[in-house]
């Protein structure tokens, strides 16, 4: 019984959230790499892009939810991301033509598309900033939990209780659509094998005859839908805060790199990782030892490092993937 | 190399800018801008020797300026004895123990034949040391913490004169610089950016949570400063007399003096900074780094270690950022944790290198100068056009009210947008290298 119990506290602190942010990641680093491989160049702006898409959701949201629409009991945001993928699809294409094609139309080394990224960065979080301010906003609606803690103790009859918050399996329901999507067009379509071919070698592909206009255009829709769908569902499974999504750059890129730059498999192999770790080495615990060996009474929680050192994980992760394996876990592009 | 006429012009401008504002607002402010645009030129020299002379990508800045107000603090703070005695030995103890476990496996990885051998004794060692550390550590850590919170709570400082606090701030920042470099160069690009970001997210988030060192978010605050207090100097006949023969007001004579006290003390920090930064890109070190940016390759085959190299010029780099972060802290007399943001003090500072000339060490001066004036006037402005375009809006409406509260956010997109055009269209910067 104990052990059971233990299981569940273990799947209700760890595991869900684990699964959950891990989704989020793997969402957000797929964007990052796509860029990566066919463009490229680390966008920097990619936390921003995710920022100004989860925006248009939510005024999106907001609006809908003012006309009494809603899609109970899922969220209404579920209904407005077409149109948040719509704009931030706009917003990129437009950054795109007015800044990043004429770098690419130079030949200009990655570095310097990097730098021009980080105006961009800088020009999307003040538009977030100005549009929607820097306060928290809530938009989720609907049913919060599949099971709730106590239903699931009154079920079971076991001490411990396993809440499953519905953005948790929304996250992951909707991550494991838009991989499978993401997936079957990379591999299946004409569009996307012309992709893999121009991310692979860029002068071979322009021999066969791919437009390059077209493929980082379709590269650009595809991040802008991506960075939307994480951004949303971050947003909804926490808070939306504009300076959160900057503060992700970190943990996503960390998981892009270890999975290996460039390579989608490796991006949410990495996000998996990195969100692993940082929850369970930022978990106190206490509680499962406790079930696990009664006998044992621990003096403190139990806890590696305290929650506010979650970067230093995804850091140290990303350090020690660096030193002993630089192209990542799954070979990746090492330039 | 020299100054163009047109170079001088553009100091002799942001100067003129710099004194139109103590005309038309107040000297305070001028001087509070001109203090700032100096640390933040040092700041700038930092960058363009990292990303200048040698390419290197560090976006870290903010780390290495917070560990210069870190050494601020520990240098120039009275120390805490009661802290001291109640765990300030263990802590450094602790500290040595963590030290020694990585230095350890290090060797051990080293030195040790490959195999699983090798691999279990290097878990056996950091799991032990980590308890260890831990062991030693957290106990020592809650007495300090529990000696007088709401004014102490942490282990203070050596209690020295605050100028020297300037150099170690410098000695802090290499030292993680060297820790960065030490890892991350040699790799590509992109990766020491990410892991220049990353070191600088955990030193902000030590400084906010580790309060024995620094008092985290509750701030140290009066830390001791390299010229009078304004208070002295109002109940100082001498300066009174002297004051009142201008016909000026002591009160606001007295801001004015110590403000123009510290300018005159970074100033001579960041003249000599600019001379021994020309002495070294102008020497025989300075072309080599050049070299090695423009070509690694052919740099490598003429028997150039661009690696050490590129650890040299990072470590300079770095430092220099440190002892603008140590400058800055003794401007403000507080360590605020919490007040470092990356856009402020990593990307503007990338704002600044980029307008004001990558490469050359003057247009670093003048784009630390003319930014930080920018950025300190662009909210005003950013205000006033949000105002005359609202003007024609009735009150109350709700998109004047939002635009209104939304002005503040100006100053990000106006630094971005600067940024970007300046990178399209005079991508070598105001003052170019030569």
């Amino acid at each position: 019984m104990d052990l059971l119990n233990a299981i569940v506290a273990l799947a209700n602190f760890v595991i869900l959230p684990g699964i959950s942010y891990g989704s989020q990641l793997a969402l957000g680093a797929l964007g990052v790499t796509l860029i990566y491989g066919i463009l490229r160049f680390s966008n920097f702006a990619h936390g921003d892009t995710m920022a100004f898409g989860a925006m248009a959701t939510i005024l999106m949201t907001w609006w809908l939810q003012s006309l009494g629409v809603s899609l109970d009991p899922l969220p209404t945001a579920l209904l407005a991301l077409p149109v948040g993928i719509a704009a931030t699809a706009l917003l990129v294409l437009g950054t795109d033509k007015l800044v990043y094609k004429f770098y690419r139309e130079q030949k200009a080394a990655p570095v310097i598309l990097v730098i021009v990224s980080m105006g961009v960065m800088f020009v999307l979080n003040g538009l977030v900033r100005f549009i929607i301010g820097v306060d928290d906003q809530r938009f989720a609606d609907g049913a919060r939990f599949v099971i709730s803690a106590r239903d699931f103790k009154e079920i079971t009859g076991l001490r411990e209780g396993l809440a499953i918050k519905s953005t948790t399996v929304l996250t992951v329901v909707v991550a494991v659509i838009v991989v499978a999507l993401l997936f079957w067009f990379l591999n299946k379509t004409r569009t996307g094998k012309s992709m893999r071919a121009f991310s692979d070698n860029e002068d071979l592909a322009l021999l066969s005859g791919i437009n390059p206009e077209r493929v980082v255009m379709i590269t650009w829709i595809i991040v802008a839908a991506l960075a939307t769908i994480a951004g949303t569902l971050y947003g909804l499974d926490k808070s939306f805060k504009p300076f959160t999504y900057f503060q992700l750059l970190l943990p996503i890129f960390a998981a892009a790199i270890v999975g290996g730059l460039g390579n989608p498999v490796g991006a949410i192999a990495g996000g998996f990782v990195i969100a692993f770790s940082e929850v369970t080495i930022t978990y106190a615990w206490k509680k499962v030892a406790g079930y696990v060996f009664p006998s044992w009474e621990p003096d403190g929680l139990i806890q590696l490092l305290s929650t506010d050192y979650k970067f230093a994980v995804s850091f140290a992760i990303l350090i020690v993937v660096l030193l002993f394996r630089p192209t990542g876990l799954f070979r990746g592009k090492s330039l | 190399m020299t100054l163009t006429p047109k170079d001088v012009l553009l100091f002799l401008g942001v100067f003129a800018l710099i004194v139109l504002t103590g005309f038309t607002q107040s000297w305070n402010v001028a001087l509070g801008i001109l203090n700032m645009g100096l640390i933040s030129a040092i700041m700038a020299l930092g960058v363009n020797m990292q990303w200048g002379y040698a390419g290197l990508f560090n976006i870290g800045v903010m780390g290495f300026v917070a560990l210069g107000g870190l050494g601020a603090v520990v240098v120039s703070m009275p120390p805490v004895t009661e802290a001291w005695a109640a765990g300030g030995l263990r802590v450094i103890g602790a500290l040595i123990v963590g030290a020694a476990t990585i230095a350890g496996a290090v060797i051990a990885w080293k030195r040790l034949p490959k195999g699983p051998v090798r691999a279990l004794l290097l878990v056996l060692l950091l799991v032990a040391g980590f308890y260890a550390f831990r062991g030693l550590f957290d106990p020592a850590v809650e007495a300090i913490e529990r000696i007088n919170p709401a004014s102490t709570g942490y282990l203070g400082g050596l209690g020295l004169p605050v100028l020297l606090a300037w150099p170690v701030g410098a000695l802090l920042a290499a030292g993680a610089a060297w820790l960065v470099g030490k890892t991350a160069l040699g790799l590509r690009s992109d990766y020491l950016a990410i892991a220049t970001l990353g070191i600088s997210e955990i030193i902000i988030a030590i400084l906010k949570n580790e309060d024995w060192l620094t008092r985290g978010v509750k701030n140290v605050i009066g830390i001791p400063r390299p010229v009078p207090y304004e208070i002295d100097l109002q109940n100082d006949p001498n300066f009174v007399d002297r004051v009142a023969s201008f016909g000026a007001d002591p009160v606001t004579a007295s801001s004015i003096a110590v403000k123009l006290a510290y300018s005159g003390l970074f100033l001579v920090v960041l003249l000599a900074l600019l001379w021994l930064a020309q002495s070294a890109l102008n020497s025989p070190w300075g072309r080599m780094m050049r070299a090695i940016r423009d070509n690694e390759v052919s740099s490598e085959a003429m028997g150039k270690d661009v690696t050490a190299r590129h650890l040299q010029v990072f470590i300079l780099g770095s430092a220099i950022c440190g002892l603008a972060g140590a400058m800055m802290t003794t401007l403000d007399g507080q360590l605020t944790p919490a007040s470092y943001q990356p856009l402020r003090f990593t990307f503007l500072v990338w704002v600044m290198v980029i307008v004001g000339g990558s490469g050359n060490n003057f247009g670093a001066v003048l784009g630390g100068m003319l930014i930080w004036y920018l950025w300190i006037m662009v909210e005003p402005m950013g205000l006033a056009l949000i105002t005359f375009i609202t003007s024609g809006m009735a009150d109350g409406f709700w998109l004047k009210d939002h635009l209104l509260e939304s002005a503040a956010h100006m100053r990000l997109l106006t630094m971005g947008l600067i940024l970007l055009l300046v990178l399209r269209f005079s991508p070598r910067g105001l003052i170019p290298e030569r």
